[in-house]
């Protein structure tokens, strides 16, 4: 067990070094944002200084290698647009996009789940239908999408909820105030009717597959009450592949967070990091993208970790 | 194989969505394909367009309204919809040519090749693909072929990891082995022996990401980092009605959405069915 914990640390080191340098080559071979930083009639001299003082005149090797070792020291530079440490700028966003996707993430298992299972025990039945047909469209909306409507529904017709920024922040979150709510149910809605939907999906082909299997049809013979074969036995083993899935579709979320962001003016990393890839903004494009492989990677270490211990038969 | 085929064409049309889902497809494919026949106007011909026609709401002479150059909405929707549908499916056929080749040759021969594959593989999958996507295009600039390349690069691993599940457990069957006994090279036992038991799954995992691959171009597209203004898809149609969603001329945005939610529904739904007509562990 031991090994295979650190094999697989060793495993998600490697993933998050690959990630730095391809992305690090990525923005290097995009160019600097020097010319951007001066203004207009600032001379080549000036230019070619600027680029000496952030360290942009050396090689490709040379500034990686700078790099891995501020690294290791904590420091992943400087944006260069805002002059502040790169992480610092991240973390300080963190908060409001993590808060749209957790809150997004509940949201959906909740809801999901149960309606998954209801579907999967009388598949043919109208409420069944009913569900399916709903869950489908919310496969089949786009994030964008959905947001708009409910900005032209309730921002624009009804004008009920305000159709941008955070509302009144309090302990990290906007969860806590009712100015707040206000301003997070468009956002969290649009995130989570795709996440409900997939999560729904899932649950009633897991519970549907499994309610087929020899073992579901010994345990009614033997006169197990229906309800303990679905919500005991069938259940069981229906969460167990969905553990994956809600870990890998975390990620999907935060991702999502980019879209959502910028059609609610959330002032999360999502809009900061759209700026900063059209800044060249290097140090903050390569800090957000550590910083949220290191959160998926974290995820799927523990995801991974979990599964072998729910499921004896994954152990290596 | 033709008795198989009909034998699951026949139970395709056993349910009555799936069939609406395909019949509904078709019109969207035919409008895409011929848009100059079912527009009333070229949007893209500006000798077509006239500014005091700008922001109609839909009336007799727009069905569907105008938008702030005087284009007319419907047309500029079935252009778009061509769009956006030859990027689906450029980039799908792209990623299964890639992706199921890979794939095939990863299971085939195992080894460093397997180990190189299917790393890059698990690298990408550990990353969401907007995100991959995103990046790639912020950097490259919008453009047609361009998205069409960013979309084949995160998709091609989800038919490479299916290929070569099924070849892992295809290879050491009774058939494959005797064809290697009797001297056939590795590529004729992978592409004639081993290829049609993968086309199957490869087959619903295709028409589900078409969808995906559209919603994708969409998503970029409405973020400015998808196909060029010029040539604008359902997606930059929604884009650019959004900027004036709040002046109350709902009609540009909300129009193409529909048309998007509706084609995506129509490919869900063949989707769907494909999957559970050939899903063998749904039928006992």
């Amino acid at each position: 067990m031991t090994k295979y914990i650190l094999n697989r640390l060793f495993h998600s080191a490697l993933v998050m070094f690959t990630i730095s340098f391809i992305v690090f080559f990525i923005m290097f071979k995009a160019g600097d944002p020097v010319e951007l930083m001066l203004p207009p009639d600032a001379t080549q001299q000036e230019v070619i200084e600027m680029r000496a003082t952030l360290g942009l005149d050396k090689s490709f090797l040379v500034q990686y290698q700078k790099f891995l070792v501020n690294v290791s020291k904590g420091n992943l530079g400087n944006s260069f647009i805002y002059g502040q440490p790169a992480l610092d700028i991240v973390f300080e966003r963190m908060p409001a996009t993590m808060e749209l996707a957790i809150i997004s993430m509940l949201l959906s298992i909740i809801i999901g789940i149960p309606l998954g299972i209801i579907s999967s025990i009388k598949p043919n039945s109208i409420l069944s239908r009913i569900i399916m047909f709903f869950s489908l469209t919310g496969i089949s909306v786009p994030v964008f999408w959905t947001g708009m409507i409910l900005v032209l529904i309730f921002s624009v017709i009804l004008g009920v909820l305000p159709s941008s920024g955070r509302g009144e922040v309090y302990l990290f979150t906007s969860a806590f105030t009712v100015d707040g709510i206000k301003h997070l149910i468009m956002p969290v809605l649009t995130l989570s009717i795709f996440q409900l939907a997939l999560i729904l999906r899932l649950t009633r082909t897991g519970m549907m597959e499994v309610l087929m299997q020899d073992y579901i049809k010994l345990a009614a013979a033997k006169g197990v009450p229906r309800k303990v074969i679905v919500y005991y036995h069938a259940l069981k083993n229906t969460l167990i592949p969905l553990i994956t899935v809600i870990g890998i579709q975390f990620g999907q979320l935060v991702a999502f967070t980019i879209v959502t962001e910028t059609i609610f003016a959330w002032p999360g990393t999502g809009k900061l990091i759209i700026d900063s890839i059209q800044n060249l903004d290097r140090p903050i494009v390569v800090a957000y993208l550590l910083v949220i492989s290191f959160i998926f990677v974290a995820i799927n270490f523990i995801v991974d970790v979990l599964y072998t211990f729910v499921d004896p038969r994954v152990r290596v | 194989m033709k008795f198989f085929k009909n034998e699951l064409l026949v139970e395709y049309f056993e349910d009555k969505l799936a069939v609406v889902g395909l019949v509904v497809f078709i019109i969207l494919a035919i409008l895409a394909c011929a848009p100059a026949l079912f527009s009333p106007q070229n949007p893209y011909d500006l000798a077509q367009l006239f500014l005091e026609n700008s922001f109609q709401s839909p009336n007799p002479n727009f069905l569907l309204g105008t938008d702030e150059q005087g284009r007319d909405i419907l047309s500029a929707i079935i252009y778009g919809l061509r769009i956006s549908l030859y990027v689906g499916f450029a980039s799908t056929i792209l990623s299964v040519i890639i992706g199921f080749s890979l794939g095939l040759i990863s299971g085939y021969y195992g080894g460093w090749v397997d180990t190189v594959i299917m790393r890059i593989a698990d690298i990408q999958l550990s990353f969401p693909a907007i995100l991959i996507a995103l990046i790639i295009m912020a950097l490259w600039g919008a453009g047609i072929g361009k998205i069409i390349i960013a979309i084949t690069i995160v998709s091609w691993v989800y038919y490479a990891r299916t290929a070569r599940g099924v070849v892992l457990s295809e290879k050491e069957k009774d058939y494959a082995q005797s064809a290697k006994a009797l001297g056939m090279n590795s590529f004729a036992i992978i592409f004639t022996e081993i290829m049609p038991n993968v086309t199957a799954p490869i087959i619903v995992i295709a028409t589900v990401r078409i969808a995906v691959a559209i919603i994708l171009e969409a998503t970029l597209s409405f973020l400015g980092l998808g196909v060029p203004i010029t040539e604008p898809s359902l997606g930059s149609l929604i884009a650019n009605g959004y900027q004036v969603l709040f002046s109350g001329y709902w009609w540009t945005s909300v129009f193409p959405g529909i048309i998007l939610m509706v084609l995506i529904i129509s490919i869900n739904l063949i989707g769907d069915r494909a999957r559970d007509i050939m899903n063998p562990r749904l039928k006992r």
